[in-house]
């Protein structure tokens, strides 16, 4: 009872921690904390994205004819290129007159896009803010670019992850299912019980391993094989990361699909060979049948534990933020990219929310996926009944 | 079983993820009735530098407890000016707005260069490319070259690694090589240093950046230029000493003055020959040989 209510609230706790740190993330502007975007008076841009920041900072757009403004060559100025503009001694010996001179600096050149801190801005400057769209759910949801660390605006889109996330489980799924179900298969009907209790600690031997060490096995066997096989560029893609997670679902598949082939009643087999059918044909027309909401449950209950797999995955499969569009491409997955990421963002900052934010979904993903496991084991109990 | 096992993988994680969990691994005191007590607080690239350093240190000085944290260069320098840490360890000068923070305090700190990182670009070594211009790379990082012809090799398309972004070496090379501008999505990210090299070793059209210390012969690295194909210099301990190899940049200790009399030992130690010994033990490169 004690301990049923300390785990209960446990989990609910832990609950309210992941949704609070990342709902936070929300209606926040992607710039830092602080800054301000601003440019010179007479220009016409009132408006920017992130995206267009980040293509201005890489160069990809030069002009503010690009973004609907005058023919102006774009400037970028932040604090730390004021040595380049002023001395030591015009900017005062205690910085007195710096907000004066960035504020020279705005009204002389037409195309500056200059990103400081607030503090610094003039009172009465003249120069304009730019407003920038704030962070949304819809935006982080179907953006499709990831640069949790660019400068001055991030840029937060998850659709490559979450597309990663699940591309990678459904086809280990799709690899684990058939050789797990013919595992399960021949160790409840076909095995006999010696052969059966050797190969029980040997599959319960597999899901003892520790991820480490199936993510290094992974990278020294799995990924120059598929390098060979395929004579691609590089073998971390996603079906390496599939094969590796087939693998580590393989033992759940198995263990919890034979315990639904073995609640097979002996009635319904004795019947069924009564019959004349063979153990073959019992096999396939009356034990998968009767066990089938077992197995459904096997192979998700599979996925779940591909989609959580975390290390193994980071080892493998390259860890690209790009949509996938085939089998042979690296991928990103959420778990990969929180393990990877949570160490160096600032605490409270934008990227660490955006990364609980990401742990919301991968727990919506895990929680949907467990509630589908309930129901149908709750349809197989109504239907033993 | 399977807890254990998801233990073991966590501890594994925890001990692999590096710098960003050894920041809360602090140095413990090594009496209690230590006279003098340091805190190093900075950059994670300088960390394990500061942390061997440490270690060293209070094996021959008894008296002397040193603490060591990480966070990054930033948090190192915002404690300094609020007087929470003795030293800030930095990968890179200060910065403007930081110099204006100890201006309003009239304060001017100590800078102390105490080591230099220098990165090396690694290739196959079947590649025939010996020589990259600094644009090229930047190219090569952004996704605007895509080909080995382009850049003087075969006809093999380009596998072009990088660290997570939560390394130090990501940002360096974001800032120093590619201009500042963002890394390509399809550029592969490694979870670390060796898995850049094991990768590289294996596969023919690859190219990564790995700290001098990870050089090993299944890899090769390539010579750089910064001033557009004049002068290639090959990456090396002296090249990067003598500032010929451009992909190099100093580490720093930041104090102030105030603080000197209980600092200064220690940054002796760390310039003397002994501490620069300790520097090529963890893959820098010292200031003179």
């Amino acid at each position: 009872m004690l301990s049923s209510t300390v785990t209960t609230f446990t989990v609910l706790l832990i609950i309210v921690f992941l949704f609070t740190e990342g709902s936070g993330l929300f209606k926040q502007s992607p710039v830092e904390k602080g800054s301000e975007i601003l440019v010179n008076p007479a220009n016409p841009v009132n408006h920017l994205t992130a995206a267009q920041i980040k293509e201005i900072y890489d160069q990809n757009i030069t002009n503010w004819k690009q973004l609907g403004g005058n023919n102006d060559t774009i400037i970028l100025f932040a604090i730390n290129y004021i040595s380049d503009y002023f001395s030591e001694d015009e900017i005062g010996e205690n910085f007195e007159f710096l907000p004066a001179k960035i504020d020279s600096l705005m009204m002389a050149h037409p195309g500056i896009l200059a990103v400081f801190s607030s503090e610094y801005i003039l009172p009465d400057t003249k120069a304009k803010r730019v407003s920038i769209d704030n962070i949304s759910l819809a935006g982080f949801i179907t953006g499709r670019e990831w640069f949790p660390t660019a400068q001055p605006a991030v840029q937060l889109g998850v659709l490559p992850i979450i597309l990663g996330t699940l591309w990678v489980s459904l086809i280990a799924i799709l690899i684990a299912l058939p050789i797990g179900l013919a595992t399960a298969i021949y160790m409840a009907e076909v095995a006999n019980n010696k052969m059966r209790l050797a190969l029980k600690p040997v599959i319960e031997l597999l899901a003892g391993i520790p991820s480490v060490v199936y993510g290094f096995f992974g990278l020294i066997v799995i990924v120059p094989f598929i390098q060979k096989v395929f004579s691609l560029d590089t073998g971390q893609t996603a079906l390496t990361g599939s094969i590796l997670l087939a693998i580590m679902a393989l033992p759940t598949i198995i263990t919890v699909s034979e315990d639904a082939i073995r609640a097979t009643p002996r009635v319904m087999k004795e019947a069924s060979l009564a019959l004349g059918a063979n153990h073959w044909q019992t096999i396939v027309r009356v034990i998968i049948p009767y066990s089938s909401s077992g197995i459904a449950a096997a192979a998700i209950l599979g996925i779940g534990r591909a989609i959580g797999e975390t290390m193994a995955v980071l080892m493998v499969t390259g860890n690209a933020a790009v949509i996938p569009h085939s089998l042979l491409q690296p991928v990103r997955t959420i778990p990969a990219t929180i393990a990877a990421e949570l160490g160096e963002a600032p605490q409270g900052g934008i990227h660490y929310q955006a990364l609980f934010a990401l742990g919301c979904i991968l727990f919506l993903m895990t929680m949907v996926i467990n509630l589908w496991v309930q129901y149908i084991s709750s349809k197989r109990r109504n239907a033993g009944h | 079983m399977k807890k254990i096992s998801y233990l073991i993988a966590t501890l594994f994680l925890v001990s692999c993820g590096g710098s960003s969990e050894q920041t809360k691994n602090e140095t413990p005191a090594a009496e209690t009735s230590a006279k003098t007590t340091i805190t190093i607080k900075g950059s994670d690239t300088v960390l394990p530098l500061s942390q061997k350093q440490a270690e060293e240190y209070m094996k021959s000085h008894t008296d002397a407890s040193i603490t060591v944290v990480g966070g990054g260069s930033g948090v190192g320098m915002t404690a300094l000016v609020e007087n929470s840490t003795d030293i800030a360890m930095s990968s890179r000068q200060m910065k403007m707005e930081e110099k204006i923070e100890f201006k309003k305090k009239s304060v001017e700190p100590k800078e102390i260069i105490i080591a230099y990182d220098a990165l090396a670009i690694i290739v196959n070594p079947k590649n025939k490319v010996e020589n990259l211009k600094r644009e090229q790379l930047e190219k090569i990082f952004t996704g605007a070259i895509t080909n080995w012809k382009e850049v003087g090799g075969r006809d093999l398309k380009i596998v072009a690694l990088s660290r997570e972004t939560s390394s130090g070496t990501y940002e360096f090379f974001k800032e120093h090589v590619m201009d500042k501008k963002n890394y390509a999505s399809t550029v592969l990210a490694m979870p670390a240093t060796g898995a850049i090299v094991e990768t590289v070793a294996r596969t023919e059209g690859a190219i990564g950046y790995v700290g001098l210390a990870y050089i090993s012969k299944d890899v090769k690295p390539v010579s750089v230029s910064y001033d557009e194909g004049k002068t290639f210099a090959a990456p090396s301990v002296a090249s990067a000493q003598n500032g010929t190899y451009p992909v190099a940049r100093p580490l720093y200790y930041y104090y102030v003055p105030e603080k000197e009399t209980l600092v200064k030992p220690f940054v002796d130690y760390l310039l003397s020959e002994e501490g620069q010994k300790n520097v090529e033990e963890v893959g820098y490169v010292p200031l003179t040989k």
